[in-house]
């Protein structure tokens, strides 16, 4: 297990700058994801890491061994592709083996290792079947076992889970997570599925347009954002304007117009915000932090529409112009239906504070 | 230690100096530089400065003006273009309208037929010719069957002249056109004709304006293919004594020794190939039509009228007897004594000496195994140089390579015998290229315009099968510790076989039944299967040349076999 550091990491193709001045230090051992939409450069970092790219500037360090001109061969890393790029020649043991046969193994030896990679990702039996005989499940396990049978010093996953279907996908993101509890592998992986990089990550990196928003735990990512991009890119969020109309000791009061005036913690700001009288401000607030019934930052509104899910209902409430998102957990109590009134509450903690979007 | 890291120090940056520099990939590709410019760009460069210098050394057009004022010269290249213009004419109505018919069609013998539809690759082009010179020619089987059956004096009609040559053609060349007019009414959704017809179009509107437009880009590609392929055409000229034609005309030539007038004709022929193949190059680059919807059902009409259905019939036996009986009539004279088929219909006594002789007969065989070292030293050369092309086209983007990718494709786009006034040009003297060997009249000539010649078909086929391999395979095999040249050896090479196998396949058995080139260039030692082929013909041993020719097809129908199976397998697919 190794420690990944990228020092000052930009990548330029011909024209274009993939990712710009990228600084993270990844923990030995650690689960650690970029996310981002399509296009951000998080697999630009990940080939990066892995040796495919040559970085147009910085460096990259395994441990302290500065690796940034290091072959991909030479690295020992553990990797996972998209697809998955099974070797369609050979079977599900060859396939497993590569790796091992590349390192010199005897062959006592590399069968030993090969079958318990195998029952790792419960794949036992299917080592003499072929590739193409395999379902997309079991391709994407012979692929992890054939990453992690060589003991890689560090695990690269490229959008694993993309070519599964919805409850395999759920499956296997367990799986990937408990292997990667037992190996105790230092794993870097690659996504654009917030509710996967949330289900799984130690530290995520949030990127966009080749550049960080925010490097931080799950929790950190979703109640503490750096910015409007990642509040609005991670979970659901209902996001307003406002002008800042009081600042006081604990709490600012803000207008978000048609009169509507709402009061939140002043602890709750990205770290850009400063907070003065007067200026416009973003704000953003969960939707199952919205109670429903008379309390803090009271607001009247009607129902426009229900979405009832089984654990829980999503109201979407007309509040002057405004359209809120508003989620609660389903205890069995009424639901409301298009067109009833509402009372919401917005408790005061429940404000985030954030500077405009740039 | 320390003494052995401050001498490896310098060495190894130098070599990461060297293979991370981008001007890297100019040193792994100077190899394939160096086998096209020596033995297709330097060799053309010859036989034009041939045609464009005097006895003295000095420049001048004079050949190019004897070329246009005299008779002979313009009358073949006025015959050539005509031979051309035709057998686009008379292969597209043919390949088009059964492309049509079998694919929009179901009648009695359709599958048996569309089977038969591609008979015609399968034979050798000299084997072609000679066989509808045995069938329909002025001493063939038909001819002679109507002047017996009327006793006639003479033969009542025989192909000749430029309608043979056409017709030969017409038989050979219209499975480029049915190939892919079939292409384009299998992959034609038949919901685009649904939708015309329910905007109210009629049957006539919708092959205007629905169907003739997708069939365009088919039909072009093909005329521009079956054109060049004419242009370059020498067997049915030769078997049915053609002289005015261009390929003739530069054998003429070259056989009367006026070496300085064949470089001028094959320069001029050159222009036209190459020409040709850029424009075909530029089109294909430019087509981009492509059906949208993904399943497409195969509609074939079931022919009911009982009247329409026996014309169905009528043309299906007409088909299945017309494509049959080239291959029948060589097998039926395979069987024949050499020797005893004078003026009867069909030879009249039979034998299975021939059979025997090709592999018993030290002489017989001779030019069996002359043709199997030659084709086989040329297809050695062929997958190490094809294979190693292929990857840098595929692999690496450098300059020059849209100009790398045509001078690959020019010794295919260039006529046979062209290739040989080429070589002949660079290699009748030792030079840099041939390390210092006069070439000609030895055992290497013929190796090596085989070489040339089929480097495009192996090129393309590994081209094709390292297109459909994903890049992050070989990303793979590296992650996981394999160098460059192991997971090469490993992963490359095994994943792209089949293509590898497909193309090398086709050129081996091209080389077996090369004719055009090898004739000009042929040692009395070392005689090839088609010249041996044609040689038994000029002295009318019919027998033995047409078991040479049954030996010749049933190869080809074997190799065709293989790679069906193969594309069948990997889903990759030979191109020819």
């Amino acid at each position: 297990m190794k420690s990944v550091k990228l020092e000052n990491i930009t990548k330029k193709f011909a024209n274009t700058t993939a990712i710009e001045d990228i600084n993270v230090h990844i923990k030995n051992g650690e689960f650690f994801t970029f996310l981002g939409p399509s296009g951000c450069g998080k697999t630009t970092t990940l080939r990066v890491i892995a040796g495919f790219y040559l970085p147009s500037s910085g460096k990259v360090f395994f441990d302290h061994e500065e690796v940034t001109a290091m072959k991909p061969n030479k690295r020992n890393i553990g990797m996972v592709f998209q697809n998955y790029a099974l070797f369609p020649h050979m079977t599900v043991f060859e396939n497993i083996a590569f790796g091992l046969q590349v390192r010199k193994f005897s062959r006592k030896k590399i069968k030993e290792k090969v079958e318990r990679a195998q029952e790792f990702v419960r794949l036992e039996g299917l080592e003499n079947r072929k590739i193409t005989e395999l379902s997309g499940g079991q391709q994407q396990r012979v692929a992890l076992a054939r990453a992690i049978v060589i003991e890689p010093d560090i695990l690269l996953l490229d959008e694993p889970l993309s070519n599964l279907d919805a409850k395999l996908r759920e499956e296997t993101r367990i799986e990937i997570k408990r292997l990667q509890v037992e190996l105790g592998i230092t794993t870097v992986y690659v996504t654009h599925d917030q509710d996967e990089a949330m289900a799984m990550s130690d530290r995520i990196m949030v990127m966009k347009d080749g550049q960080v928003q925010q490097i931080g735990t799950p929790q950190e990512i979703y109640n503490q954002p750096a910015n409007y991009f990642v509040a609005s890119f991670i979970g659901e969020s209902n996001t307003f304007r406002a002008t800042i109309q009081e600042v006081r000791d604990e709490t600012v009061v803000v207008d978000i117009g048609e009169g509507v005036i709402l009061e939140g913690l002043r602890k709750n700001h990205s770290p850009d915000v400063t907070f003065t009288e007067g200026e416009s401000i973003q704000l953003s607030i969960r939707p199952e932090i919205i109670e429903i019934g008379k309390d803090e930052n009271a607001l009247e509104g009607t129902v426009i529409l229900t979405e009832f899910s089984g654990v829980s209902m999503k109201y979407i409430v007309k509040v002057g112009d405004y359209e809120l998102h508003v989620m609660t957990i389903n205890t069995g109590s009424n639901i409301l239906n298009r067109g009833d009134s509402i009372t919401l509450s917005i408790p005061k903690n429940g404000i985030y504070f954030m500077n405009e979007m740039g | 230690m320390s003494q052995t890291y401050q001498t490896t120090a310098p060495k190894k940056s130098i070599w990461r100096n060297i293979t991370q520099s981008r001007y890297f990939v100019y040193l792994l590709i100077s190899p394939l530089v160096f086998v096209l410019v020596a033995y297709v760009l330097y060799p053309m460069y010859k036989t034009f400065t041939n045609s464009v210098l005097d006895d003295s050394g000095s420049l001048s057009l004079m050949n190019y003006v004897s070329f246009f004022t005299t008779e002979a010269n313009l009358e073949s290249l006025y015959n050539s273009v005509l031979i051309s213009i035709l057998s686009v004419i008379t292969c597209g109505i043919v390949g088009v309208t059964m492309a049509f018919l079998l694919n929009r069609y179901e009648f009695p013998g359709r599958r048996f037929l569309s089977v038969l539809a591609l008979v015609p690759m399968a034979l050798p082009p000299l084997i072609g010719a000679i066989s509808f010179s045995f069938l329909y020619g002025n001493s063939g089987i038909f001819p002679r069957l109507f002047q017996h059956l009327f006793s006639l004096e003479d033969v009542p009609f025989a192909l000749s002249g430029l309608t043979a040559v056409v017709i030969v053609h017409t038989f050979t060349m219209y499975p480029y056109f049915y190939l892919s007019a079939s292409a384009t009414f299998q992959g034609l959704d038949l919901s685009l004709e649904e939708a015309a017809t329910s905007l109210g179009a009629g049957r006539f509107t919708i092959w205007r304006k629905v169907i003739l437009p997708m069939l365009t880009p088919a039909m072009v590609a093909s005329s521009l293919l079956v054109f060049m392929i004419s242009m370059a055409s020498y067997t049915a000229p030769l078997m049915f004594n053609v002289e005015r034609t261009m390929t003739m005309q530069i054998v003429l030539s070259r056989t009367n020794g006026k070496l300085d007038m064949a470089a001028t004709q094959s320069t001029i022929l050159s222009i036209v190939s190459i020409a040709f193949l850029i424009l075909m190059t530029w089109y294909q680059n430019r087509r981009n039509y492509q059906s949208q919807s993904k399943g497409v059902g195969v509609h074939r009409t079931e022919v009911r009228t009982p009247l329409v259905k026996y014309l169905f019939l009528l043309f299906s036996v007409i088909g299945v007897i017309i494509l049959l009986l080239p291959i029948l009539v060589i097998a039926l004279i395979s069987f024949s004594v050499d020797g005893e088929w004078t003026t009867q219909i069909i030879p009249t006594s039979y034998t299975l000496d021939h059979y025997i002789d090709l592999f018993t007969d030290a002489k017989t065989w001779g030019p069996i195994w002359n043709s199997i070292k030659m084709s086989t030293v040329a297809v050695i050369g062929n997958i190490i140089f094809g294979v190693a092309a292929a990857y840098a086209m595929v692999r690496f983007d450098f300059k020059g390579k849209l100009f790398m990718d045509i001078l690959i494709m020019v010794p295919w786009a260039l006529p046979g015998t062209v290739v040989a006034v080429n070589l002949i040009s660079a290699f009748s003297e030792g030079n840099l290229f041939s390390f210092n060997q006069v070439l000609v009249g030895t055992f290497w000539i013929i190796p090596l315009a085989y070489f040339v010649r089929q480097l495009p078909l192996v090129f393309r086929n590994s081209q094709a099968s390292l297109i459909q391999m994903d890049e992050s395979i070989e990303e793979a095999a590296k992650s996981l510790g394999a160098t460059w040249w192991y997971s090469f050896r490993r992963v490359v090479i095994p994943v792209i076989m089949p293509g590898i196998l497909a193309g090398t396949l086709l050129a081996f058995v091209q080389g077996l039944t090369e004719f055009v080139a090898s004739i000009l260039i042929y040692t009395p030692s070392n005689v090839p299967l088609s010249v041996g082929i044609w040689n038994k013909m000029y002295s009318f041993e019919f027998g033995t040349a047409s078991a040479y020719g049954m030996l010749q097809t049933v190869l080809i129908i074997i190799v065709l076999f293989i790679n069906e199976k193969i594309k069948g397998d990997s889903g990759a697919t030979p191109t020819m």
